[in-house]
């Protein structure tokens, strides 16, 4: 099968509206005639149902939480970018475009990114018209922040909860069609199989969470909004319940998976505090804008926070601005999280665990004044205090990398249509945006942008082409032995009454996976990580123990469905890596690096996104290449110094 | 340390529950409360007893989902959420004891899992700006004044847990339901549907079986995210004033209480 990207004709500033112009329309009183599936309700799928059903087409939603605004989005906590320029700082959006190719190594799809940054305007305004309350300036317009390692400050930013705000925006909009009953929600269902009926997809089976009991739901198109897998690694700053199971489910019917190596480790989380550890909380990248980042020059052992102020200016090591002068404490995430872990590898790090360094205010706050600083980040520095102990306006803060987000994911085309016709994946379920590196405040703009401004004109294409007529019911046999598939796969579940405990699993394989699939990865160790893998799925199948029945509310039983499906993603994330033998982006490959220790790109190479293709049950996948051709931004090797 | 814990359990909506005591004594300060539930259930596991039902998600303080009513308190005795409230709020030997939201208008799944979603009826009820995608102004052309907008963010950081339900003697709605009425009647873009939304919100918490406002306070001495309870009275007045001059009159018997 050749990848075909649909990426349109004509210079780059013209393909979307050219497009749009091309793209067949639905007669709108023939919208109610078609019936759209959304799995998840997170930024990208909250904002394409209730777009879907304002423009009158019949949608069902599912999410796996107790209510379609818990989804992760609601975690952001940054900003969000848009070209505005509203600050006279020399933004556009084809600076917002090349910034994003540039920040994502230049492994991203250079007309989905310029699409990206010319809706990004239009993004802000739904949300303002929402009643989305951003933060304003004296003279009420809309205030702007720096963010991340841009130059221009494109930021729109709601406290340090804009995640939260947008998506309560976007949950709001739901709401409403949930109200004019053309969009009907299921809560505490999740989505175990797409089917596929004559190569396209026509439906999904689900669980309900509460009952347990399996159904059947047919549709003219499914899309697949159920966000990234960087639960993969056990601890990431994910939801506890974020997972990649429909995304994998819909892989193994068709639907290639992109880049799945491509991973973001976030350089500003709080740190490990034992075995117990569930989860990891992400300080928010604007830390960064007033923090200073360092280690002491010589190793001291078990440094704590509260010692660290009697350590003299000159025996301190501000890494970043040594290594970066030019973009100092601000290099973007990858470049931060590698050199925080290359101090620790010394040695330097700080803390109990020697896995930590210091994120300082001190400077921040002679400068500007304690006030100032606590009405940028009086939040964040409470969560701090209320996890650690610590008082960040008197010591500085410990933090370490932790995986944050997944810039791998379904393989879309243009249109935000995986391989399989009428499946769709948006947000951060697909892989398009983000080449190997997310630059701060992306994920939002680019949730937001496929939900509210690209599928809405994109399926209507696809649902114009084959008719209302085209469409397979619930009883179709396909549905009833996909249904029966899924039965088999949860019943053999639980008769396997092992030993240990899917938590037990997950973690290994976590440790697998930081350990040698994360912020550096080499052949040696890829090619361990993938026998221990191996070694540990079938351990998993064999000797898993998860009590009570499949007719309830099974907390255990979801988890291990989700663990199984993650054992097989972490052997193609691994595969993947080892592929791409060269550093991009957040993948950095240690036999791939310029002589002071930077990564390396090598674009007669690799510079192409990996498409796998599921081949059956422990057959390796076949990898299939969709060509990068780069006609507006140059190459060149990223830097900040 | 050591802890005991006092735990609701109930196998379904319809079975009868009741309190079960287990001793934990690997228990670390640095745990988070869930982490420590998470030990407690993996201990259960092994020695084949079901584990304990508990919702949670994002773990840092921001998705609403996990509740849980700590030694008599909803969230526990610090005012923040489960997932945020660390062992070492707690004494070593304590005897905590931890039951589900207690209001009939959630009513228990299993365990401590408790069904929320007549909070989704009511922002269905009219909790939204009814604009559509796309065709809306330039983001500036609706100046909004700092303080304002300030205002309607401190109410707009409501997470929908309903510890104000849960710590309501009367498990009333009223400062969940105030906050959303509150950030749209606020703004001007919530303005033109300000009586509508206020008495279809309200008609709708009714239907759901929450019980009426008599100014206890002690919604807002528990909201994990600093509520006021300044957005009742805001409520009130909203819904005052729409029931002397809307045009057309949602609520029945009730009322914003």
């Amino acid at each position: 099968m050749k990848l075909d990207s649909k990426v349109p004709e004509g210079p780059i500033g013209e393909k979307w509206t050219r497009h749009k112009f091309n793209l067949k329309l639905v007669n709108p009183a023939n919208k109610r005639k078609y019936d759209v599936i959304v799995v998840g309700t997170g930024l990208a799928g909250a904002s394409a149902a209730a777009s879907l059903g304002e423009l009158g087409y019949n949608v069902k939603a599912f999410c796996f939480q107790d209510s379609p605004r818990r989804a992760h989005s609601i975690a952001a906590q940054g900003g969000i970018n848009a070209a505005k320029n509203y600050q006279n700082d020399g933004d556009s959006v084809y600076r917002l475009f090349y910034d994003t190719v540039k920040g994502g190594d230049y492994r991203a799809r250079e007309a989905n990114v310029h699409r990206l940054a010319e809706v990004s305007v239009n993004i802000i305004d739904q949300c303002v018209a929402q009643g989305v309350p951003f933060a304003r300036e004296y003279g009420g317009l809309l205030a702007n922040r720096s963010f991340g390692g841009a130059q221009v400050s494109r930021t729109f930013y709601a406290r340090g909860q804009t995640g939260q705000q947008l998506l309560l925006g976007a949950y709001s909009a739901l709401n409403r069609q949930i109200a004019n009953g053309k969009v009907k929600m299921y809560n505490r269902t999740e989505m175990l199989d797409v089917v596929v009926v004559d190569g396209k997809a026509r439906g999904i089976i689900t669980r309900d969470l509460v009952t347990g009991k399996i159904e059947a739901h047919s549709a003219h198109a499914v899309l697949l909004c159920t966000g990234g897998y960087g639960n993969v690694f056990y601890l990431s700053t994910n939801a506890k319940g974020s997972n990649v199971t429909a995304a994998w489910r819909a892989h193994k019917k068709g639907a290639f998976f992109g880049n799945p190596c491509f991973t973001q480790i976030h350089p500003t989380c709080i740190p490990v505090s034992g075995d117990h550890q569930s989860k990891l909380t992400l300080m928010s990248e604007s830390l960064r804008n007033d923090g200073r980042v360092w280690v002491p020059k010589t190793a001291i052992k078990g440094l704590k926070a509260k010692e660290a102020v009697a350590i003299k200016e000159e025996d301190r090591d501000y890494f970043l601005e040594r290594r970066y002068p030019s973009f100092g404490n601000l290099v973007p995430r990858d470049v931060a999280s590698r050199n925080a872990k290359y101090v620790c590898d010394e040695g330097r790090g700080v803390g109990s665990t020697g896995l930590a360094v210091f994120l300082d205010f001190a400077d921040a706050i002679k400068r500007d004044g304690r006030k100032v600083i606590e009405q940028k980040y009086g939040n964040l520095f409470d969560m701090y205090q209320q996890i650690t102990g610590d008082n960040p306006y008197e010591v500085p803060m410990m933090i370490f990398p932790a995986v944050h987000y997944t810039m791998g994911g379904l393989w879309v085309d243009y249109n935000l249509m995986t391989t399989v016709p009428g499946l769709y994946a948006l947000g951060e379920a697909n892989f398009s945006d983000h080449g190997a590196n997310r630059l701060g405040a992306s994920a939002l703009m680019q949730g937001l942008a496929d939900g509210y401004f690209v599928i809405p004109y994109t399926i209507g294409d696809y649902l114009a082409n084959i008719g209302w007529n085209d469409k397979v019911g619930a009883d179709h046999p396909a549905f009833k032995e996909s249904m029966d598939q899924v039965k088999a796969g949860v019943d053999r579940l639980l008769n396997i009454k092992g030993t240990k405990t899917v938590d037990e699993f997950h973690r290994k394989l976590g440790l697998i996976m930081w350990e040698y699939c994360g912020m550096s990865r080499s052949e040696q160790g890829l090619t361990k990580a993938k026998k221990m893998i191996q070694e540990l799925k079938a351990e998993f199948w064999r000797d898993v123990k998860i009590l009570g029945g499949s007719s309830e509310l099974n907390v255990e039983l979801e988890k291990a469905g989700r663990v199984a499906d993650f054992l097989e993603l972490g052997e193609l994330m691994v595969d993947d890596a080892l592929n791409r033998s060269e550093s991009c982006g957040g993948h950095f490959r240690e036999e791939s690096a310029t002589p002071d220790g930077e990564a390396m790109r090598k674009d007669d190479e690799f510079a192409y996104v990996a498409a796998w293709e599921y081949k059956g049950d422990n057959q390796p996948e076949a990898l299939h290449k969709e060509e990068l051709k780069f006609e507006n931004v140059k190459l060149t090797q990223r830097s900040y110094k | 340390m050591k802890i005991t814990l006092k735990i609701w359990r109930q196998q379904g909506p319809n079975t009868k529950g009741h309190f079960k005591t287990y001793k934990l004594d690997h228990v670390s300060t640095d745990m988070s409360f869930l982490e420590m539930l998470d030990v407690l259930n993996q201990d259960l596991i092994k020695k084949g007893e079901e584990p304990v039902a508990f919702d949670h998600d994002c773990r840092e303080g921001i998705c609403g989902m996990c509740s849980l009513y700590i030694n008599g308190r909803p969230h526990g005795p610090l005012q923040t959420t489960t997932c945020q409230l660390h062992m070492r709020t707690f004494s070593d030997g304590e005897t905590i004891t931890i039951e589900p939201w207690r209001a009939s208008a959630f009513p228990i799944l299993k365990d401590l899992v408790v069904d929320r979603s007549a909070f989704d009826r009511i922002q269905q009820a009219g909790g939204y700006i009814s604009v559509n995608t796309g065709g809306v102004p330039d983001a500036n052309e609706i100046p909004i004044s700092k303080k304002i907008a300030d205002e309607a963010m401190d109410a707009a950081q409501c997470i929908g847990c309903g510890a104000c339900v849960a710590a309501c003697k009367n498990a009333s709605a009223m400062l969940f339901v105030s906050a959303k009425v509150s950030q749209f009647a606020l703004l001007p873009q919530g303005k033109p549907e300000r009586k509508e939304r206020v008495e279809k919100m309200v008609a709708q918490m009714d239907a759901e079986g929450f019980g009426a406002c008599t100014n206890t306070r002690a919604c807002e001495a528990e909201c994990p995210k600093g509520i006021q309870i300044t957005n009742i009275a805001r409520m009130n007045r909203e819904y005052f004033s729409a029931m002397v001059s809307s045009y057309e009159v949602a609520a029945g018997e009730g009322g914003a209480g």
